[in-house]
């Protein structure tokens, strides 16, 4: 080590309250707003009166409505999360290998809703798929059905404007990772005889698979504490885990029980991110890398 | 690649009707806002702005969309102050704290939406910022620091910071170095922090539902309010006069963006 003079510490010691200072307005809404109020929660979750307790949690063994509650709410984001690979994969292939006047077009096609309001969106599936609707009219158009079918109201309702809102944030993860696969590779891999199949199976889909991680775990933790979805179109039938919380604190004012429930739902999306990172670093699933 | 030809027009298909569900919606809501109907009924049996003029006349649709507006300004102008400042610092200083400190300036992306909004109700109840604009703006700030913070760092990596030292070294002081010499060079990712920035609390929705009110609801409470209760196309109106509003920001920006690139 360089021995530093007192000129030198003394600069070092502003230059690191200049960057504290730079830091600080950033930190210090986060915290009051964010950090604390979290911490308050976890405190509010084992506490009645001021005194420690786990009845909070022990409603999740006692109280059917919160594990089917959790139940349902995993196998929607599941099932979504399982959707948007299937359809935001070819998506992200396409735009990462069609020419760039074309992918352009690709990737705007999928920005393109990303700037659209949550509301609007789910104002216009309300629209779409209602008893009256354009698609009930379709199928019955085609004769497929002679009665409308309940598409919304229901837990198809909210899988569909939930995978619609959450697409985009599987396609652009994967299409950032396919962009970078050197295309050299799949030449190699199909100069040395393998079909286009095979070298697809085995050099393309094994170098995009950080894409796929980051997009699940995104898509998948998104659709756990999704909200309004659900709350529009599932017609009171889906009560996933957010409105659970939402009711509990609007309607019941129990905090305790909210609390409880938030922390449950917090360790879920906690956990789900540590696994990933171990696969992906954090910072490029946020998009930050 | 060489790719036999059935299997291309197979993706092909797919891809199409993949990005026709992506945007159909979009496609949906302004025929619908332009209909002369009471009822949802899609094509429109005629034409009309009679929706427009039922927002556009209602004193209560009116001062939501001031709410909005004026928050999410307010909002892209704080958050892009001290997300880039944050992102600047944590370039700099490169240390481990320096991540987990990201981390935290991340949160907001990560903690579930209701559960933020049912913290931020605690802290507002507890400091009378319940209902009121300031605690609009604080909140939408907190959610959209994220976004300039992500932004801001990607811009930065492709950044020498020894240019800055050799403006300093030449006599700058710090601020007008950055200014001068930083700022210009990372301009399209702030400018595009700021503007996911205005969206983000333009569409903010959930977290309003806890603490706007009074005369300060924010357009996407009432817009939420009102499809919870009984729907009718006034809200496609305001729901294409927002999509119009995105759009119009992002077509700007990315010309902003292309001609501070090709400009001298």
């Amino acid at each position: 080590m360089i021995p530093s003079s007192p000129a030198l510490r003394r600069h070092e010691r502003r230059e690191r309250m200049l960057l504290l200072a730079l830091l600080g307005p950033a930190l210090a809404v986060v915290t009051a707003l964010l950090v604390v109020p979290l911490a308050w929660l976890a405190v509010q979750s084992v506490t009645t009166d001021g005194a420690l307790t786990l009845e909070h949690y022990r409603r999740f063994l006692t109280e059917d409505i919160y594990w089917r509650s959790f139940l349902l709410t995993f196998r929607i984001a599941l099932t979504v999360t399982v959707l948007a690979v299937l359809l935001g994969y070819p998506v992200a292939y396409a735009a990462a290998t069609l020419p760039r006047r074309w992918s352009v077009v690709v990737l705007g096609l999928v920005i393109l809703p990303f700037w659209t309001s949550v509301l609007v969106r789910a104002y216009a599936w309300m629209v779409l798929l209602q008893r009256r609707g354009l698609v009930n009219g379709l199928l019955q158009g085609l004769g497929l059905t002679d009665q409308p079918i309940a598409l919304i109201n229901n837990e198809f309702g909210t899988v569909l404007a939930t995978l619609h809102i959450l697409l985009p944030f599987m396609v652009l993860p994967l299409y950032a990772t396919m962009q970078r696969i050197p295309r050299d590779l799949m030449l190699a891999g199909a100069s040395l005889g393998g079909s286009p199949l095979h070298v697809f199976l085995r050099v393309f889909l094994p170098l995009s698979m950080p894409g796929v991680v980051a997009g699940t775990v995104l898509v998948f933790v998104l659709a756990l504490g999704f909200y309004i979805t659900p709350e529009l179109l599932g017609g009171g039938r889906t009560f996933m885990v957010s409105m659970l919380v939402s009711r509990n604190v609007e309607i019941y004012n129990q905090w305790g029980a909210a609390s409880a429930i938030a922390v449950v739902l917090l360790v879920c999306v906690a956990v789900l991110f540590w696994l990933a990172s171990r696969v992906v670093p954090f910072e490029r699933i946020m998009g930050a890398r | 690649m060489p790719t036999a030809l059935p299997a291309r027009l197979a993706l092909g298909l797919i891809v199409a009707l993949v990005l026709l569900f992506l945007v159909l919606p979009i496609l949906i809501v302004v025929p619908m806002s332009f209909s002369n109907a009471r009822f949802l009924t899609f094509p429109p049996p005629g034409w009309s702005l009679r929706w427009y003029e039922a927002f556009f006349g209602s004193p209560a649709w009116m001062q939501a969309a001031r709410v909005s507006l004026g928050v999410a300004f307010a909002t892209a102008i704080g958050a892009t102050l001290i997300g880039t400042a944050a992102a600047y610092a944590l370039t700099l200083s490169g240390s481990r704290l320096a991540r987990s400190l990201t981390v935290i300036l991340l949160l907001p992306l990560i903690v579930p939406i209701v559960i933020t909004g049912i913290g931020v109700f605690f802290v507002f109840a507890k400091t009378g910022l319940l209902a009121t604009l300031p605690g609009l703006v604080l909140a939408n700030v907190m959610l959209a620091t994220p976004y300039v913070v992500t932004s801001v760092l990607a811009g930065l990596r492709g950044f020498d910071p020894a240019q800055e030292m050799v403006a300093r070294s030449l006599g700058m002081n710090r601020l007008r170095a950055f200014l001068a010499v930083t700022l210009p060079q990372i301009r399209p990712s702030v400018v595009s922090g700021a503007l996911f920035a205005f969206i983000s609390a333009l569409d903010e929705t959930v977290v309003a539902i806890f603490i706007a009110g009074g005369q300060n609801q924010t357009l996407t409470k009432r817009m939420f309010t009102a499809l919870r209760d009984e729907i009718d196309p006034t809200i496609a109106a305001i729901s294409s006069l927002l999509t119009a509003a995105s759009l119009i920001v992002v077509v700007l920006a990315s010309l902003g963006a292309r001609k501070a690139r090709t400009g001298p």
